[in-house]
Parts: C-alpha cells; structure tokens; sequence
C-alpha cells in the first residue's frame, strides 16, 4: 500500500515507533506545499495529523487535504485531552481521533477500522506470534527483528502454524493442508521441514514448534496449558 | 500446477524483496560434479517459464551424437540464499531439472534418474528415506604433486582447542544449519585430518541435492581458511579411506515399513531389502564406489567392506542392523557401508533402492547374518560360508555392471552406456600406468 502522510515533519518518535511496529510506511510533511511535493505518485495512503502541538496549522493542513478533488482518507487526528473540547465535530475534517500520549496498540487497531470501513484491506497482512512475524503481502518473515532465509515450504509450513497456535496438528494433517499434493517425502516431510525450521529459528525460538508426542505438532502455547 | 506457481511466486519475491543480484542454477553431470550457471534476476521468470537453454555438449554424459541443446528448469522448491561466497547475502541456487529442447525429461540427467526410481518406489506405497554419514580429509593444499600435509595428527573423538580443522567443521555445520541441512553429528574420524559429518534423513531426492551442497560448501569453507577439502575415498595410504556409509529405510505414509511391530525388530519387507542389496551388490558397485580410487578403500585390513554380508551389530559387514530405542520405531533402519563420497548420490540413491527394491517384488529370502569376524575367515572358510566379495577393482565392477539388467534399468540406456564407456576409458587410463609402488618394488630386484 501507499505511505501514509505524517503531519509535523520531524515525525515524532513515538508516531514512527508505532507506524513501523504496525507495518505502515509512511512519509512526514511541514505543510500543504510539502505535502504535494512528496505525494507519491499514486497518491496517499492515509493521513496522521498530529494538533497536539500546532493545532492552528494541523487544521490548516486537514482542510486541504479534505477539500480536493477526492477528499485524502482516511485521516486521524492526534490531540491531547485538554484539547477534547476544541474539536470541530461538525465539520468533516477527520475519520477519526486518538489522544496523545499515544497508544501503539490503539493507533493501529483504529487505522485498520478505518481501512475495514473504507473497505481496502490495504494493511501489510502481517501474521504475528511472539517475536516471530510473517509478511504474507511479501513472503517474508522475521524472528526477533532478524530475517529468516526460508525455503517456500518451510514458508508455508511455518504461516500454517503461526495462523493456528495452540492447535495441534497431526503430520498427515499437515502434510494435506500444507504440501496438499503427493510429495515424494511423504508424511516424513513434515519432520524434515520442522527440524528445519527449528534450526532456522535458532535454539531460543526452536520450541516455538513443540512436538506432542505420537500426535503431532503445535505452535507456541497451549491455550489450556500454562 | 497452482503449488508450482506459488512456489515460482515465493522465489521472485524473495529476490527482489532481499535484494538477490544472482541466481545460481545447479545441475549434476553424469560423473556426479555439480555444475552451476549465473542468471541474473530479469531473468528468472523466463528461467520458470521457458527454462534456460544451453550446449549440453560440454557436460560430461550429456553429449550425443546429433543434438546437444537442453533446456535447465529450476526447481522453485530448491530454492536456497547462499550463505557464502563473494557476494554473501546477493546471491541463491535452485536445482535444476534437465529437459529436451521439446520439454521432455532429458535422459542423461541424473536427477531425472533419481525421480523415476522415486516414481517406482512410491507406486509400491514406498518414499525412501536415507541418511548418509558423509566423510572426508582436510589438507594444507590440494597439490597433487606434493605430499599430503594433514591439518592435524587427532584421532576419534579428540578434541583439542588449537584444532583449526574443529573451527572449519563448526563453521561448516553453522552454514549447513544455515541451507536447510540439519547435522545429526559431527566428529574427528580415525585417520589424520579426516572428518566425518553425518546428515539427517530426508527423502532421497532432497538428500542427493544435499549432498551435493554439502561437498561444494565443505570445500568452499576449506578455501575459505586456505585449506583443502577432499572427498576422494582414499587419499593416503595405510589409513581408512572416506567412507558414504548410507543409513535407509522406506515408509509407507508416517509408517516405517523396516519396523516390525510385533517382534520390534526387521519386518518382513526390510529382511527382504537387505536381501536384495546382498543380492545386487557386486553389479551396483561401479556405481556406489566409481573410481579407480574407491577400491583402495575397499581393499581387506581397513574397515571398508569387502565382503558381502550383513549383521546386526558387525562393523565388518556390508550392511548393517543399528540397534534401535525399542520406542522409536521410526528410527528402525538399516545401514549400506559400501559408498564412498565421491559418488554421484542421484546415482547411487538409484541403484540401491532399485537392488533393495528388486528383493520385496520377488521376495529374496534373506541368508543368516555373519558373525564371525570377516577378516579372521580363512578363504576356504568364507567359500564354505557362501560369502563373496566385493569387486576388487573398477574394472571387475564394470564387467558385474554391464551383465546386470537391474542397473540398465535403473539408470537408463543413456546413462548405463555413457557410464560403462566412461569408467572403462578411466580404468585403461589407470591401468596405463606404472606406478612409484611398482618402481621400488621391481626394480631393485629385476
């Protein structure tokens, strides 16, 4: 997806923490002007207009990229909470608001509303479990910050499992929803790949794959045990 | 056909999102030297679509008399980043398939080989597991003009800290861990400088893919440091060779089909295996142990074996029963002592499930293990014992090779011919010579 447009420029060190954390890309802008120069070609993202420190030029900045053509959206305004009282509710400056200091978890799950309720699933689909993240938009994943060089099945053996932890899985299970063709290795597969991925993982993340015996194999925590 | 496309998906993505500036294609002559050509990334989507031509005619088994032009089709699945190399982190392989330039499977390809063994195996309800245990020395340099100069003078299991051959073998099980290629365990072997590094099973397609990553990147990493890496079965005289001792079972789904669950020993099926490698053990010889070199290994007075038998816990037999944890019958296998590393592992995979395969369809029975110790057997006791050798030279295997249909089979008019052709022209190389061995032992006294 398109960057998001981040109102001041330098863009504050808890914004760009949680943007990055969510997975959005995203671009800081000084004013109207700026922001046209540094408009990527197939427009904006979003926007994130931070009036906590210079209400007077965020609304300025609001105002114009509510008023073209095809008005930027969706658009969230950052404020603090003595500022509650000064918002313009009847104008259609914004999608929707969070109040500063900002709240990582709150900010993205209130962007992703606004992308569901706009209708473009444009959010990095991002599978995530512990310090273990997959980006199914690329195909990459990422174990505490550091790359994984997977082979594609031990791409997809992996996302399975990160999309259901907790659950157990025999190796036929796997081995149809996973490989889902006659594969010469057969149901041995599975065990050659999540040694695989184990070493990949590197020993402080190999028990991510635990082994439940003459069953299986699970990802991460039980939701029944500990 | 949709798994094909996701994977070919997976492997552009990947270049471009880790910013890959080569792909390696890797492909395996009939000699089992891997062979490698560079495509850069804006060609990679022709390589899945069209696949890659070039003149077969300068690999060696590829060559034929009129048209010589294949077509290299990477296998998306294989797709791998190097770990090392000038260009760390820029560039990956694939393994390629090998095919006619009208996309039929290319006859002298010996991954091909492998597949269409694989294919009979499984229309059995059999995918074949193996696991070899790869040996090999290191030396200060790979001059073959000079002595050999071991890295070290360790012994079994030593362990020394200033040992820079114990460095290499780390940093190459770090790479292997790195490829995919998980190591079951890794120590210093009998002889001087020679070490042993054994794999873990997977599947014999994948295994024979391994094996070839795993001599290219033990030799890189040797390089690397200015040492040499060698997998020739027998560099120095009067010490074990290297050995590819090869341990293998079959498996019906998540079922080890060696495993008997009643008595908790060898089922009938895995009785019947062994049966057949006893059986065709001389004729696949030629290709388990292809050189000149491999019968020095094999020679009687080393632990090679030159005898074909087998036993449950005799080190002198050809094939091997590992005792098993009584609760883990997966592990249920048994082991092939013949290879040597300098094998074409396509090849070799081939011939020994084939012989193995040979005494379940025609139900071999299997003769009583050997106990005794081989090399005490007078000859006299061994005839009388029904034991036979193994044979003794390159050029004695091929004879055993050429009469023997299961091998034409397995491998195919193209590479059997080519094969037999080949080796021969090398034994007569070999045979043409006269040898410093032959100097001091002849000449003083002729």
């Amino acid at each position: 997806m398109e960057p998001l447009l981040v109102y001041p420029y330098p863009v504050a060190a808890d914004l760009s923490q949680a943007l990055e954390r969510a997975g959005y890309r995203y671009i800081g802008v000084t004013d109207e002007v700026d922001a046209e120069r540094k408009e990527p070609d197939d427009g904006w993202g979003g926007a994130i207009i931070m009036a906590d420190r210079s209400p007077e030029e965020a609304y300025k900045l609001a105002v114009a990229l509510r008023k073209r053509d095809y008005p930027l959206e969706p658009l969230l305004m950052v404020l603090r909470s003595e500022q509650l009282n000064t918002l313009e509710l009847n104008r259609d400056l914004f999608d929707d608001f969070v109040v500063s200091p900002l709240n990582h978890r709150e900010l993205e799950m209130r962007l992703r509303h606004q992308y569901w309720r706009l209708g473009r699933g444009t959010r990095p689909e991002l599978v995530e479990y512990g310090d273990l993240v997959l980006n199914l938009e690329t195909y990459q994943a990422a174990i505490a910050r550091r790359p994984l060089d997977l082979t594609y099945m031990e791409y997809e053996l992996l996302k399975f499992l990160a999309q259901h932890p907790g659950k157990v899985f025999t190796r036929e299970a796997l081995l149809n929803r996973v490989w889902g063709y006659e594969y010469y290795g057969g149901a041995r597969t599975v065990d050659v790949h999540v040694r695989r991925l184990r070493a990949k993982l590197g020993e402080e993340h190999a028990n991510l794959i635990q082994t439940v015996r003459s069953v299986g194999y699970r990802f991460g925590q039980s939701r029944w045990s500990g | 056909m949709m798994t094909m496309m996701r994977q070919q998906q997976y492997v552009l993505r990947t270049v471009e999102e880790r910013a890959v500036r080569l792909i390696r294609l890797w492909f395996t002559d009939v000699n089992g030297q891997l062979k490698s050509f560079a495509i850069t990334p804006a060609e990679l989507e022709t390589a899945f679509t069209e696949g890659m031509h070039f003149d077969g005619s300068s690999i060696d088994g590829f060559s034929r008399v009129q048209e010589c032009d294949v077509l290299a089709r990477p296998d998306a699945s294989t797709f791998e980043l190097l770990p090392f190399g000038p260009e760390a982190e820029h560039s990956a392989r694939m393994f390629c398939d090998i095919e006619n330039v009208e996309g039929t499977p290319f006859a002298g390809d010996p991954r091909y080989v492998l597949k269409r063994n694989l294919a009979r195996a499984r229309q059995l309800g059999f995918t074949f597991m193996v696991a070899p245990e790869m040996e090999f020395f290191y030396f200060a340099e790979g001059d073959p003009t000079k002595p050999l100069k071991p890295l070290d003078s360790g012994s079994y299991f030593d362990l020394t800290l200033a040992d820079v051959a114990s460095d290499l073998r780390r940093r190459t099980i770090g790479m292997l861990e790195a490829m995919s290629i998980p190591v079951e365990y890794s120590f210093h072997e009998d002889s001087p400088s020679q070490h042993e590094i054994d794999l873990r099973y997977t599947d014999a397609l994948e295994m024979a893919d391994t094996v070839m990553t795993f001599r290219l990147l033990v030799r890189e990493i040797a390089l690397e440091r200015g040492v040499y890496a060698t997998f020739m079965p027998k560099p120095l005289a009067g010490v074990q060779g290297s050995g590819m001792h090869t341990h293998m079972s079959l498996f019906h789904g998540d079922t080890n089909v060696f495993h008997d669950v009643e008595t908790g020993g060898l089922s009938q099926p895995a009785r019947q295996f062994i049966a057949g490698l006893l059986v065709h053990a001389r004729e696949i010889c030629a290709v388990t142990n292809q050189l000149v070199n491999s019968y020095k290994r094999l020679a009687p007075g080393s632990e090679a074996p030159p005898y074909v038998t087998w036993a449950h816990n005799n080190r002198s037999a050809l094939i091997r029963v590992p005792v098993t944890k009584k609760d883990k019958p997966s592990s249920t296998r048994i082991e092939y002592r013949a290879p040597d590393p300098a094998c074409n592992p396509y090849l070799a995979f081939s011939v020994i499930l084939a012989a193995g395969l040979r005494g379940i369809t025609e139900g071999y029975e299997l003769p009583e293990e050997t106990i005794a110790n081989l090399f005490e057997l007078t000859p006299t006791d061994r005839a009388k014992a029904g034991i036979v050798p193994l044979p003794v030279n390159l050029s004695e295997a091929l004879d055993e090779m050429e009469r023997s249909a299961l091998v034409h089979d397995a491998l195919g008019d193209h590479i059997f011919e080519w094969f037999l052709r080949n080796k021969r022209a090398e034994f007569a190389e070999y045979r043409a010579q006269v040898t410093p061995y032959e100097l001091s032992r002849y000449l003083p006294s002729w």
